[in-house]
């Protein structure tokens, strides 16, 4: 997985600085958090609900071995065929030798992260197979080369008129000549567009969010009916998802419906939830003739019985992103990784690797926010900071924080010292020059971060063990 | 030798925290006040200093873990502890334990400890049953902070103190989104930050109120620092400082 989750500073200063981006997220943070706590409101038994999902997928982990082998003997019953992928290289191979040996030239794909998380697309069409996103938000920013910026809504950055630019710039070539701006009228012009595309196509490529042990299904959660149009229509479907996705039976799968699309948008269901099991049956009237799992490891099988183990239970819905106050000032970009937000600050290091994606664990202000409202409850302020103590363990954190830590670890081992230091620490700054009104507006060093975006209210004068003692009260 | 906890025992050891000590001492005395006008004897253990957060969410969990073990030592002996800090008070109720899961020892302690601390509001609703005197005219924005909403379940309580104490209360839209302070975040990361304190600051700035009340000096100096910055003249108080001021004027209003 590429990631440029090294230049989280650089990239969230200009996400600050981004008019077009500042306004797409101010609509975005009070749209999906007020969605979904009306969603949760009128769901009485959804605390109840996602006790259930995090047991049923921390008995799913303990044995994952079994109901991954269950599910693959069910899908080759019904004529289908998995394939086991150990990194990312292998799942591109498997997918571009299965794309091969049926001669396919056009690919159409619905959405699937785990698909972004191995580059995909630029790797089919590097081996000359155009693969078409056809998930609006998608084939929005295939258009325009960018990456992801949110886990269930890709485009989200964007505003409608960008899109238009967009439309605009590609679709002249195909006789589109007028630059439009109604939203309707966008969603159409995309629709013809990509409904050539769906007919043309050879191999059509989904993810799953989730897969049913029992019986081999795989379902597919969305919105516009572009997953059915891809599984359906080709001679081949190539299902590419996680080890991480199955889940025993289809009744414990209904429990995670009813949790996901109300935690993604506070919607009861998606619009489009389909379950699908192997290939073409003879009496079917269409469907694919073959039907084939990819299941990628890179990195999961890695988080079975480590600490970050609780993170595999994770469903993709986004709330989490869409409850972070970090991603909602600075968008998805700004992580580096197609996987932002608190979710992929957790992911991202055990994905790629610690060192390139150290910012990102610490770009948080540990509000607990997402641990709130994940409904499979993935301790995520935890594995941050688990992420952190690895970072300073391996030194990639900066040298001066750690003597700062260890300085002030010393310091408060001696309160006697401590006190004298805050002592003349509290003069300095009751007396610090420059300022008016019983604030402080400039100071120096670490304290300088500050005092750049606001003022320090000068301490009163003395510390409390000073006007303590003056006050001649008691101390034990 | 650890002392059981009685509902009969009348003293309680109050935790100081690092920003009542060093920027604003006033918080601590009028959190002391409200306590003592809740009929406790307040005690404050000389030899107290830092909870140990900076280290634990800096990534040295082994400081942290000394620090904890002082913490534990100097507080095991009191029947109560109180914080005027949810995110102090999670760290010890919360955090603590999780440090120690390997030293049963420690451990076991600091489960203990952890039923004795409370947060000021927690303290004064669920051990003291306070009843603060009607004589505040205040219409007030309160803010949730993090900590102590979601570490220790913080949320009614302060507003009840508030409204009885006869302040009226303007909730803000987005009273649970962070303020951007964070600890040391707030300085790693001072731009986004800031951009999460200016949305607090215009979510204020909705409410029409001129004051704003919270139970945590993390979040007060954020915000504050931001709204003086920015030419605002909001008043920031803990809701210590309102409590307290009701406390001073209940012999003239015989409450």
């Amino acid at each position: 997985m590429e990631v440029t989750s090294d230049k989280f500073i650089p990239l969230s200063e200009a996400a600050l600085a981004d008019d077009k981006l500042q306004s797409a997220l101010g609509q975005l943070s009070g749209r999906l958090a007020a969605g979904r706590t009306k969603g949760v409101a009128d769901l009485p038994e959804f605390e109840q609900l996602r006790g259930e999902a995090r047991d049923i997928k921390n008995h799913t982990l303990q044995h994952l071995d079994l109901y991954l082998e269950a599910f693959e003997q069910r899908v080759v019953e019904q004529g289908g065929s998995v394939h086991w992928a150990s990194n990312e290289s292998e799942a591109r191979n498997i997918i571009l030798d299965l794309c091969q040996s049926v001669g396919a030239k056009r690919v159409t794909k619905s959405k699937s992260m785990v698909t972004e998380e191995i580059d995909l697309v630029p790797f089919l069409e590097a081996n000359d197979i155009e693969a078409v996103e056809t998930d609006l938000g998608e084939y929005i920013i295939q258009l325009r080369g960018e990456k992801p910026s949110h886990i269930v809504a890709p485009a989200v950055h964007l505003s409608k008129d960008q899109v238009s630019e967009t439309f605009f710039e590609h679709h002249r070539k195909l006789g589109f000549n007028e630059k439009i701006h109604d939203r309707g009228e966008l969603v159409a012009e995309a629709r013809q567009v990509l409904r050539e595309k769906f007919l043309a196509a050879d191999v059509g490529i989904s993810g799953a969010n989730f897969l049913v042990a029992e019986t081999g299904t795989i379902v597919l959660v969305t919105n516009e009916g572009n997953a059915e149009l891809t599984t359906a229509l080709p001679g081949t479907h190539i299902v590419v998802t996680g080890i991480e996705k199955v889940v025993p039976t289809l009744e414990d799968a209904s429990t995670f419906i009813r949790l996901l699309a109300r935690s993604a948008l506070g919607a009861d269901i998606s619009a489009y939830t389909s379950f699908i099991t192997g290939p073409k049956r003879q009496a079917d009237g269409d469907g694919p003739d073959n039907f084939h799992v990819v299941l990628v490891d890179n990195g999961r099988s890695e988080m079975m019985g480590s600490e970050f183990q609780d993170m595999l239970r994770c469903i993709r819905c986004s709330a989490c992103l869409n409850h972070c106050p970090v991603y909602l000032s600075v968008g998805g970009h700004a992580y580096g990784s197609v996987y932002s937000g608190p979710m992929g600050a957790v992911l991202t290091p055990q994905l790629a690797s610690l060192e390139k994606s150290k910012h990102l664990a610490n770009a948080s202000s540990l509000c607990g926010r997402c641990e709130s409202v994940c409904p499979v409850m993935i301790p995520l302020p935890k594995l941050l900071r688990l992420w952190r103590d690895k970072e300073a363990a391996e030194k990639l954190n900066p040298a001066g924080m750690r003597w700062g830590l260890n300085l002030w670890s010393w310091l408060i081992g001696q309160p006697r010292l401590y006190r004298i230091t805050t002592s003349i620490a509290n003069r300095v700054l009751y007396h610090w020059p420059g300022s008016s009104d019983g604030f402080i507006n400039k100071l120096p060093a670490l304290a300088g971060a500050w005092t750049v975006h606001r003022d320090l209210r000068r301490p009163e004068q003395g510390t409390f063990s000073e006007q303590h003692r003056r006050k001649g009260r008691k101390r034990v | 030798m650890v002392t059981e906890l009685s509902v009969e025992s009348k003293t309680v050891a109050f935790f100081v925290t690092c920003l009542v000590e060093n920027i604003k001492p006033a918080v601590g005395f009028d959190s002391i006040t409200v306590l003592e006008d809740a009929g406790f004897e307040v005690v404050v253990p000389l030899n107290q200093v830092c909870c140990g957060q900076p280290n634990y969410n800096g990534g040295d969990r082994a400081n942290a873990i000394k620090i904890a073990k002082n913490v534990i030592d100097e507080f095991m002996v009191f029947d109560y502890v109180v914080i005027p800090s949810g995110s102090c008070g999670g760290m010890i109720k919360h955090h603590y334990p999780q440090l120690f899961a390997d030293d049963v020892a420690y451990r076991d302690k600091s489960e203990q400890l952890a039923t004795k601390v409370f947060e000021l509001s927690q303290f004064l609703i669920q051990v003291a049953n306070y009843k603060p005197c009607s004589v505040s005219q205040a219409t007030v924005a309160y803010h949730d902070a993090c900590a102590g909403l979601r570490e220790l379940n913080i949320s009614d309580g302060p507003r009840q103190l508030l409204k009885g104490a006869g302040v009226r209360i303007h909730e803000l839209k987005e009273t649970e989104s962070c303020c951007g302070f964070g600890g040391t975040f707030c300085v790693k990361y001072p731009d986004i930050s800031a951009a999460m304190a200016e949305r607090k600051v215009q979510d204020v700035l909705s409410t029409g109120a001129t004051t704003l009340v919270m139970g945590d000096l993390g979040c007060m100096l954020n915000i504050e620092g931001k709204l003086q910055r920015d030419g605002y003249q909001i008043q920031v108080k803990h809701f210590a400082e309102i409590l307290a001021a009701g406390v001073q004027q209940k012999a003239e209003k015989n409450c």
